[in-house]
Formats: structure tokens, sequence, C-alpha cells
């Protein structure tokens, strides 16, 4: 928010101090004054009238997060029916809690449901534990002195991050596929005879999708760090220096530390968001042979729902999914109150 | 008097300081920082010199340094493939709309939200800012677009996108960073909520605003999953979903090829006869081209950016 206040005030300098935005302010004033009735602060009525005024210019705009954000939640109820469209809601059967306990019951179900959970948190386990990556990152790019090599390795390193998975998966596509520039290479140097199969096997399908989650990711994730650092204040490094610390005792006893309210505050978010992976990513880089390992919770509830067709036993699987987050939510700021003392939601 | 010598001479040669263990990491610093920014960008660089190289090579994979036989017949080409100017438009359209009710959307709120009479203020600011935390889910989601008709239709892009919780708060405490005097000063003159909104904070909100544009822009342009849920109408396609298509199912490709093969089968026409290889690489250049254009503008919002996406995760 620090960002905010500075930018604020210039804004406010160059309002306040330029004669042309002071000239349109009582331009505008003067030529709507003659339409509207000053208020008075006194006047409950009037100034009670204005407030609902106020509230109906909303409106339109609170229809529309009725309708996509707390509508929806309504489709919950389709967990406890047998919905098989085109059959409208009011002629399908009510199963009561059958979708639940088939997920316990059925051997084959249960059994899919236990690799998708474990996929889930084997990815974001991984996720967690490289969570530390853009921390470095930033650090280690912060002793480099030269202020040209800073600005365009951040540029170049955080290109990946505003591109689609789609558009990763092209990349990936373009090097790694069977007929794919790395092969080829590798085939032309005489170093493999057969095109190693990158993208089309079930081998170390996690480390790949978290390769290609730190690629796109990873020079993104230290902005934060780097902006970080640069609030950090210069006379702290100037004490450390006087008692004798040299460049890698000022980072671990300086920088480290100043960063890790930060870190934490990531850290509890990516907690909290522990079984939301997303599907785009896992849904471009899936196919018949990674199926097995790719699948986390999201992917697996629109392989359900949309591929099988299934839409009430998917929509029982991400209820459980969004319970489960919420409370999540809630634990994780309710350890961050108890350690910080400060909520992060 | 060491201490200080070391202070002043800081300023004079930095390198002299340097010890040996701080040097050594200092070089593999900057080699590992030259090889992952060559790792990042260098994909983007095969893309488009293969997307104008001599056709039969690229599908070898054997252009890797330097375009060679080179040609820009390929965008000609590509734009008459089936679907794809239209998906074009839709998501020039959806980026473009999209971009500008969000904003537009997320100030107006902002702006109304630091109105302290509004009717039960807080009650419907928290009716908003709570649906960051809850999620229906995907099922869901598309049962109730399918119910409001919006499945195979346009506004499914921009409507459920306008309001975003983590935008108003943005916009909102940036308002609340101005001086309120300035508003009451309008008042007094006479101005109603709606021009104080559009003459006074509109104009003076444009960093924060955008910091909001650039980033739904972005989004809106690569979204995805949107498309794979909602539409069944190949005319309702966005780019993002063409490539995906184009990556993964040979048969719409194989018969693109073929409508564009026209006949002739004498080498120099060879090169520059599509193939599967060079209608992905052009879609994907294409797909890529307008981040990479827009990329140096909106480097400086990068760090109000982050905390954006910090929150909608």
């Amino acid at each position: 928010m620090q960002v905010n206040h500075q930018d604020a005030n210039v804004v406010l300098d160059r309002a306040v101090g330029s004669p042309a935005s002071e000239a349109t302010l009582s331009h505008s004033a003067r030529a709507s004054a003659p339409k509207r009735k000053r208020r008075f602060p006194g006047k409950v009525e009037s100034s009670k009238r204005h407030g609902f005024n106020l509230w109906l210019l909303i409106v339109p705009l609170l229809i529309f997060v009725v309708l996509f954000s707390y509508l929806p939640l309504f489709g919950w109820v389709y967990a406890f029916f047998d919905y098989q469209p085109p059959i409208p809601l009011s002629k399908s059967k009510f199963v009561g809690l059958q979708w639940f306990e088939m997920m316990i019951q059925n051997p084959a179900q249960l059994r899919a449901v236990w690799q998708v959970l474990i996929n889930t948190f084997g990815i974001s386990g991984l996720g967690i534990l490289t969570s530390m990556f853009p921390l470095f990152f930033a650090i280690a790019l912060n002793e480099i002195r030269s202020r040209w090599f800073k600005n365009v390795v951040q540029t170049l390193t955080t290109l990946p991050n505003f591109i689609s998975w789609v558009l990763v998966y092209a990349v990936a596509f373009a090097m790694f596929s069977s007929s794919g520039m790395v092969n080829e290479t590798l085939m032309d140097l005489h170093l493999i005879t057969d095109p190693i199969k990158f993208l089309d096997s079930d081998s170390h399908t996690w480390l790949k999708m978290m390769a290609w989650g730190l690629w796109k990711g990873l020079g993104w994730g230290s902005i934060m760090y780097l902006a970080g650092i640069a609030g950090i204040d210069p006379e702290l490094y100037e004490a450390a220096e006087v008692d004798g610390a040299n460049r890698f005792q000022q980072i671990i006893h300086v920088t480290i530390p100043q960063l890790m309210p930060t870190y934490f505050v990531l850290l509890l978010l990516s907690v909290s968001n522990f079984l939301n992976n997303g599907m785009d990513q896992y849904f471009v880089f899936q196919n018949a042979f990674n199926l097995k390992h790719i699948q986390v919770l999201d992917l697996y509830v629109y392989n359900v729902g949309m591929g099988q067709n299934s839409l009430s036993l998917a929509t029982a699987i991400s209820m459980l999914k969004s319970l489960v987050s919420v409370v999540l939510l809630f634990l994780v700021n309710w350890a961050s109150k108890r350690t910080r003392g400060e909520s992060i939601i | 008097m060491s201490d200080s010598m070391a202070i002043e001479s800081k300023g004079v040669s930095p390198l002299l300081q340097r010890t040996k263990g701080e040097k050594v990491f200092n070089v593999f610093n900057i080699v590992f920082f030259i090889l992952f920014a060559f790792i990042c960008t260098y994909p983007f660089y095969y893309l488009i010199i293969n997307s104008i190289s001599d056709n039969t090579l690229s599908a070898a994979g054997k252009i890797t340094i330097l375009p060679k036989g080179i040609h820009w017949s390929n965008y000609v080409e590509v734009f008459k493939l089936e679907g794809l100017g239209t998906a074009a438009m839709v998501s020039l359209g959806r980026t473009v709309i999209g971009a500008a009710l969000t904003v537009l959307a997320s100030a107006f709120l902002g702006f109304l939200f630091t109105q302290e009479g509004m009717w039960h203020r807080k009650l419907w600011y928290r009716f908003i800012i709570v649906t960051m935390y809850f999620n229906a889910g995907l099922i869901p989601m598309f049962i109730t677009m399918k119910n409001l008709g919006l499945t195979n239709n346009f506004w499914v892009y921009i409507l459920p996108a306008i309001v975003q919780p983590f935008n108003i708060i943005l916009v909102k405490t940036y308002i609340e960073s101005i001086p309120k005097s300035l508003q009451e000063a309008a008042e007094v003159d006479g101005a109603g909520t709606l021009t104080v909104f559009f003459k006074i904070v509109l104009p003076m909100c444009t960093p924060i605003l955008a910091t909001v544009a650039i980033f739904s822009a972005v989004g809106q342009w690569n979204s995805f999953q949107d498309t794979l849920i909602y539409m069944t109408d190949s005319k309702l396609y966005s780019l993002q979903y063409l490539l995906y298509q184009y990556i993964n199912q040979a048969s719409s490709l194989a018969s693109a090829v073929k409508a564009s093969a026209g006949g002739a089968l004498n080498m120099a026409a060879l090169a520059t006869q599509q193939t599967p290889t060079s209608i992905r690489m052009t879609v994907a250049v294409i797909v890529v081209l307008p981040i990479l254009f827009i990329y140096p503008l909106f480097q400086r919002y990068f760090v109000k950016g982050m905390m954006l996406g910090a929150v909608k995760g």
C-alpha cells in the first residue's frame, strides 16, 4: 500500500497545483450547479434519501454479484440429485448422500479419488517446497551491482508469467515433442537414437509440472521480494557493516529477516490454496500417458463432470473441495492471527 | 579506523573490496541469471524464427538459431484458415470490452463505497468482498450459466468478470488516500455524486485504473477455460482455444492443411506450403505478439499487479 500512497500524493500535487485541473473542476461544478440543490447536513430526511439513492446506483452491479457469485451456490443441490441433462432438476431423482457414499464405498471410485488426492497433495507440496525459490532469486539478483543487468534479467524472466498455459503448451510442444527441437538436436549430435518422450510419458510428471510452473512463475514471484528489498532501511546495512558483517552475513542477518513477513503471508496464502491447483496447466498437459499422475482435483472435477457427463458426482466432489478450502483459509487466518497478530484476509 | 576506511572506499571501487568467495559467488550468480533469462526468452524467439522460415526445414526442427529461407506467406495463409479470423475478433472483442467494463465497474464501486452516507454501506461492501473467499465450483457455474442462457453467448466472457472484489478494494483504498476536501469543495459548488465521480475521481485514479485495465486485459486475452466449458459454437471460440485445438487435434489441422494445399508440388512451393508445424507456430506467434508488444508498457504496474495476483491466487 506504500506505493499507492506515493502515487496518490503525486496525483494530488498535480491536481491541486496545476491551474488546468482547477479550471476543469470549477467549470464542471458551475455547469451542474443550477440543476441540483445543495444538501444541508441538518436535514436528516434528505440525507437518508441521498444514502438510498447512492445505494440504487450500485444495485445493477450487485445483481451481477448475486447472479455470478451467489446464485451458483444453489447449484450445490445437484449433488443430492441424480441429475442427467437434459432432464430438468424437478424431474430428477433425489438421492440424498448417494454420491458422497459412493466416493467412500465404491472401491474403484475410492481408488480414483485417492490417487487424485495424492496428486493434488504432491503437486501442491512441491509448490510449497519451492516457495522459497523466488525469495532466493530476488536476493541473488539484488547482489548483482549492474543496474542495467538487473533490469534486463527482471524483464526477461517475468515475461513467461504473462502468457497463457495454452501458449506454454505450444512452446513445450515445439521444443519437446518427439519431432521437436530438443529431440532433433540431440539426434543430430548422435547423443540419442530414439526421441525422448518428454510430453507423452508418465515419468516424473509432478516434477515436470513443477518445472513448468517455475519457468512461468519464478521471475514474477521474485518481484514482490525485490520491491521488499528496495524498501529495507539502508541504515540496517550500514549498522551491520560497522559491526563487521560481510555480504553473506548481511543477507542472513538483515535481508532475510526483513523479507520474512512477506514470505510468511505468501506461504499462508499458498497453504490456504492447497486444494486449488487450477486446471488450465494440467488440462493442457494431460494425455492418455500421464493422466494417472496429472489429475489434480480441479482437473478431475472437469473430467468427471464435462468429460464423463456425471454432473452430480462432479458437483459433490467440488462441493467437498470448496468446503475444505474455506476451512483451510480460516485455519490459516487463525494461525496468522495467533503468531503475527495480523489477519491475512 | 578500519571501519570508516571500509565505508569510504565502498564508493571508490566496490570490486577491490570483494573477497575471493564473493567473487566466485558473483560469477555463478551472473552465469545463472544469463542462463535463466535465456531459457525464459528463447522459446519465443524460436517460435518467431520458425514461423518465417522455410516450412520444410521448420517441420524437421532444423531452425534453431537463425531463420532460413525467410518468407511471410504463413501469416497470409493462416488467416485463410476457417475460424481464425473470427477467433481473433472474439479475443480482441472480449479483451477490449471486458477490460473497459471491469475498469469502469471497479472505479464506480470503489468510489461509491467511500461515500459514507450510503444505505448500509458496510454490509454491501462485505457482501461483495466475501465472494473472493468462496467458489461454487466448475459444474454449478456451468449449470447456472446454462440456465441464464449464457452458454454459447459472447457475454459469458464479459459479464462474470465485471465485478472483481480485489480491484474494488484496490481502487477504494486509493480513493481514501485522496483528501476528502476536494470532493467537498465540488459539492459545495453543487456537483452531484455522479459529476464528482466522472469529473474528479475518475481522472485522479488513472494510475490505479491503468493497473486494473492492463491486468484484466491480459487476463481476458489469455483466458482459455471459459471457452472450453461454455462454448460449443465454433464461431465463439477464442484464439487461445483454437491454438489448443491446432496443437492437440491432428484431424482438424490435417483438413486445414489439405484445404490450403493448392496442388503444385515442386520444391519452391513446398517451402511455403503449410505444414501442421508451420500453422501451430504461426498461430502461437499471433497469440503471443500482442502480449510482447504491450509488455514494456505495463512493467511499471508490476508491483501493484502482484498484489492483485497474490489474492486471486
